[in-house]
């Protein structure tokens, strides 16, 4: 008989458990209280997270729209757009007597840096990490809630206040900040550069704050859980590499974000205090500005140093969520569980020291630059380790062809193609060409963008039962990874010729230019896979909403028969997750196929044989 | 509430509070935050066309200032913990008024560096230290806020040692120390680098 079986779950956290007198102090009741206190300022990081979860796919549609905005621009640049006229009002420019419609050039600009922002920031940071964050750290480490509740539900209010903030930049008559999503100076200095660098770029500014102390409030939050929190017998080693990834992702944030603030405040202070800590001999029709001795260089370092460590914020969850899914489906223990975190650590540590590779460009000495592309070249050791585990963990597995399966194995593939064109920038001598083109944007698309958000998607897919007690539609989500997958590679393949060829990223329109007249075609190919996959993502939101209430109902408690703790707790949790008490961890998270049992969950204790081989060792 | 929860949360592996685990790593990052600061002022130092001018005189008595401030919180955090509650509330009063006097101080250094025509705007020498500066006062304000908020505590309920008194007491006082120290870093480097 297995020994799963040979268990009785509740009978065994019962008698095993952790006994934190959860019940006697009766708080429950007091938190059960009214629907505003349940679902708006919720205390219980489960409803967090939804929040987190809502929010992200908001700002995920909004940002997707607007890129299929621009790339009709990219790829039919001489097609009427005169229907988006309802939507975008003055934006769009209408001829009186040929009643064609074109996008104004500024507001093209405010897309793509409003696009870039929206999904860096909300989505890919927040959207992610905060869902995932905050449903998984206190169920799988074995904890009734966050360190601090209250903190945490700030986190997600933070978040949503530079929401607010940056929405209404959307609809300023001057229009919103169009400098590019990483500010440089002048233009995000000098109200007078541009006019979205007026109140866009101070709205711009006020909301990131409010993000960074999101990601703060956060990120205090996450470390502290982790290290304080966990149940008996869940020692470091025994995490799952989830918990691993949002741990070492909260510590870079809290290291680099500051310094985007420090980045910031000097900013702030260029653009209403006169000082000219970024600005130096600026003129401005003709006139010359007082500002002397400042460098934008400053604001590069400042700006990347958390920037680079920004890219990993996002996809370390991403690489997390992964390697949990890509285990429970291959029925397989994760390979090289050490190796994972220590190339998860060595990453993080790593990123740190190679931002000046974003600016090869911006006239850092040469001799310097060659630090960075050691450094920079060294990452790919660390991660190509990552790429080999999963591989091997997929090897000979019993693999279940599932929609949050698909969507973990497609990551791989995303970030290995994403990856090796890092190589090639991370040289300075290839950069000299490929810097500021379409290579770029293609590079860190498919590393970062769709990786990331197929991370998110193998997570949502995976864990939708545990948030919602329903699955999401199994047919609808292979069709929704099919396209997506597919229709990436469609639009950012191409764009590496682009980028080749010296096409630069950014520009409105290429006509003027007789050497990019030949990509005419690659660029309506291109616009039209992003359209397609647009509608994917549509069907995506359509199938979430959908199976929120309609989806099949969850029957039993552990449907995808995993190991880790988040699928000991009821259907239907309450605010402190476990009904009596909290189970004992007795073994690692990667219990699959071993001595012929399936799976074998955290909780359930070591077997005579099991503690022989540990004293073995 | 809050509290409650962190209480009641608490599994083995608690060898320090959460909440004051929280707060050192909030430290950490406002030290980062810093950090960013002085070595943008090395790396922009370092490019040339820098002004040279001496610190005023008054910046090392503010210092002065707030190291006694921090001493006098740490003997009434002492007191309270061995039941001397007019100790206590004494010295408690006199860090905060210390606290205050701190900025007072401060902004009585900008006027003199102002008098011998270091100004904000104009030569970024001048504008990194008033930047620096007046960031790191802000973080003090926060901290008198604290003090005014142990204050009204102090004053305002019975006297009474309990867990949780004894917890926000700390944290207050980890947070006073931690800009007192912030503060002697700068400035040594101000000192050193300019
Ligand atoms: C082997 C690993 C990698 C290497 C060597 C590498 C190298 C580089 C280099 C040198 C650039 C600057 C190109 C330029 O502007 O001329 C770049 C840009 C970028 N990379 Fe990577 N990269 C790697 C992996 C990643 C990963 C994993 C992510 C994200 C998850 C990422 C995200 C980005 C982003 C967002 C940009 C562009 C930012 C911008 O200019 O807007 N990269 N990469
Ligand atoms: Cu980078």
């Amino acid at each position: 008989m297995s020994l799963v079986k040979t268990f009785d779950e509740e009978v065994l956290i019962e008698e095993q458990g952790f006994d934190d007198h959860f019940h006697e102090h009766h708080h429950e009741d007091k938190y059960k209280s009214s629907f505003i206190f349940k679902y708006i300022f919720s205390l219980d990081h489960k409803i967090i997270a939804r929040q987190f979860l809502f929010t992200g796919i908001f700002w995920a549609l909004i940002g997707a729209a607007m890129s299929v905005i621009f790339r009709l621009q990219l790829g039919f640049p001489d097609e009427s757009v005169a229907w988006l006229k309802p939507f975008l009002g003055r934006w769009i420019m209408i001829n009186e007597e040929t009643g064609m419609g074109t996008l104004d050039p500024q507001f093209y600009y405010a897309l793509v840096t409003m696009h870039g922002t929206i999904i860096v920031f909300f989505v890919l940071t927040a959207g992610l990490s905060g869902t995932f964050s905050n449903l998984l750290i206190p169920l799988q480490i074995g904890a009734r809630d966050m360190a601090s509740p209250l903190l945490n539900m700030l986190s997600y209010w933070f978040f949503f206040l530079a929401g607010v903030v940056m929405f209404f930049s959307l609809f300023l008559s001057t229009g919103p900040f169009s400098g590019g999503w990483v500010a440089y100076p002048p233009l995000s200095a000098l109200p007078q550069a541009s006019s979205g660098s007026g109140a866009g770029m101070t709205l711009w500014l006020v909301s990131l704050t409010f993000f960074v102390v999101s990601v703060l409030l956060g990120g205090i939050n996450y470390i502290t859980t982790v290290l304080n929190l966990r149940t008996k017998g869940m020692s470091l080693w025994k995490m799952p590499l989830t918990i691993w990834s949002f741990f070492i992702t909260a510590i870079i944030g809290l290291l680099s974000f500051p310094v985007l603030v420090s980045g910031f405040f000097l900013l702030m202070s260029d653009r209403s205090l006169g000082t000219s800590f970024y600005l130096s001999d600026i003129f401005i029709n003709g006139q010359a500005l007082d500002y002397v001795g400042g460098s934008p260089i400053l604001y590069q370092h400042l700006f990347w140093f958390l920037g680079h460590p920004e890219v990993y914020i996002i996809i370390l969850p991403a690489m997390g969520i992964v390697s949990e899914v890509l285990s429970v489906h291959a029925r397989k223990p994760i390979f090289g569980y050490k190796a994972m975190v220590y190339s998860i650590a060595s990453i993080a540590f790593l990123s740190f020291i190679v931002w000046a590779h974003h600016m090869f460009m911006s006239g850092v000495n040469p001799f310097i630059s060659n630090f960075f592309v050691v450094f920079t070249l060294i990452i790919a050791v660390p991660s190509a380790v990552k790429v080999f585990n999963w591989i091997t963990t997929l090897w000979g597995g019993s693999i279940r062809l599932n929609s949050p399966m698909l969507f973990a194995i497609g990551f791989v593939s995303l970030f290995i193609s994403g990856g090796l064109t890092g190589i090639f920038l991370g040289n300075s001598a290839l950069d000299i060409q490929l810097h500021d083109t379409y290579f770029v944007v293609a590079h860190f698309h498919i590393v970062m963008g769709v990786a990331a958000f197929f991370g998110m998607f193998a997570g949502i897919y995976h864990w939708f039962p545990k948030m919602f007690g329903r699955f999401m539609n199994e047919t609808l989500g292979r069709i929704h990874f099919w396209i997506t997958l597919i229709g990436a590679y469609m639009i950012f393949w191409p764009m590496h010729y682009l980028g080749m060829a010296g096409v630069p990223r950014r520009y409105y329109r290429f006509d003027s230019f007789d050497a990019f007249g030949q990509f005419t075609t690659m660029n309506e190919f291109i616009t039209i896979a992003a359209i397609i996959v647009f509608f994917a993502q549509v069907l995506f939101v359509v199938n979430f909403i959908w199976s929120i209430n309609h989806g099949k109902e969850q029957t039993t408690k552990n449907p995808w028969l995993a190991t880790t703790l988040e699928w000991t707790t009821p259907i239907k949790a309450g605010h402190g997750n476990w009904e009596g008490n909290i189970p004992t961890v007795h073994r690692w998270a990667y219990d699959y196929g071993k001595d012929g049992e399936d799976y074998i969950p955290q909780y359930i204790p070591l077997t005579e044989k099991e503690k022989a081989e540990i004293d073995n060792h | 509430m809050e509290k409650s929860m962190t209480n009641k949360y608490y599994n083995t592996n608690n060898r320090i509070h959460p909440l004051k685990f929280a707060l050192w790593i909030g430290m950490a990052s406002i030290t980062m935050m810093f950090g960013a600061f002085t070595s943008a002022y090395v790396v922009r130092q370092a490019a040339g066309n820098w002004l040279e001018f001496p610190l005023p005189n008054i910046f090392f008595v503010s210092t002065a200032v707030l190291l006694i401030s921090s001493i006098l919180l740490h003997t009434s955090f002492r007191s309270f913990k061995s039941q001397k509650e007019n100790l206590y509330k004494f010295f408690l009063v006199g860090s905060f008024v210390l606290g205050v006097l701190f900025i007072v101080l401060q902004y009585e250094g900008w006027v003199r560096l102002f008098e011998i025509g270091v100004d904000l705007k104009g030569n970024p020498a001048g504008s990194f230290l008033y930047v620096i500066t007046g960031i790191h006062a802000l973080h003090v304000i926060g901290g008198i806020v604290a003090l005014i908020i142990a204050m009204i505590n102090a004053f305002s309920l019975k006297f009474k040692i309990t867990d949780k008194r004894i917890i926000n007491f700390e944290l207050t006082l980890h947070y006073w120390h931690f800009v007192d120290l912030l503060w002697v870093y700068l400035l040594i480097f101000l000192y050193l680098s300019r």
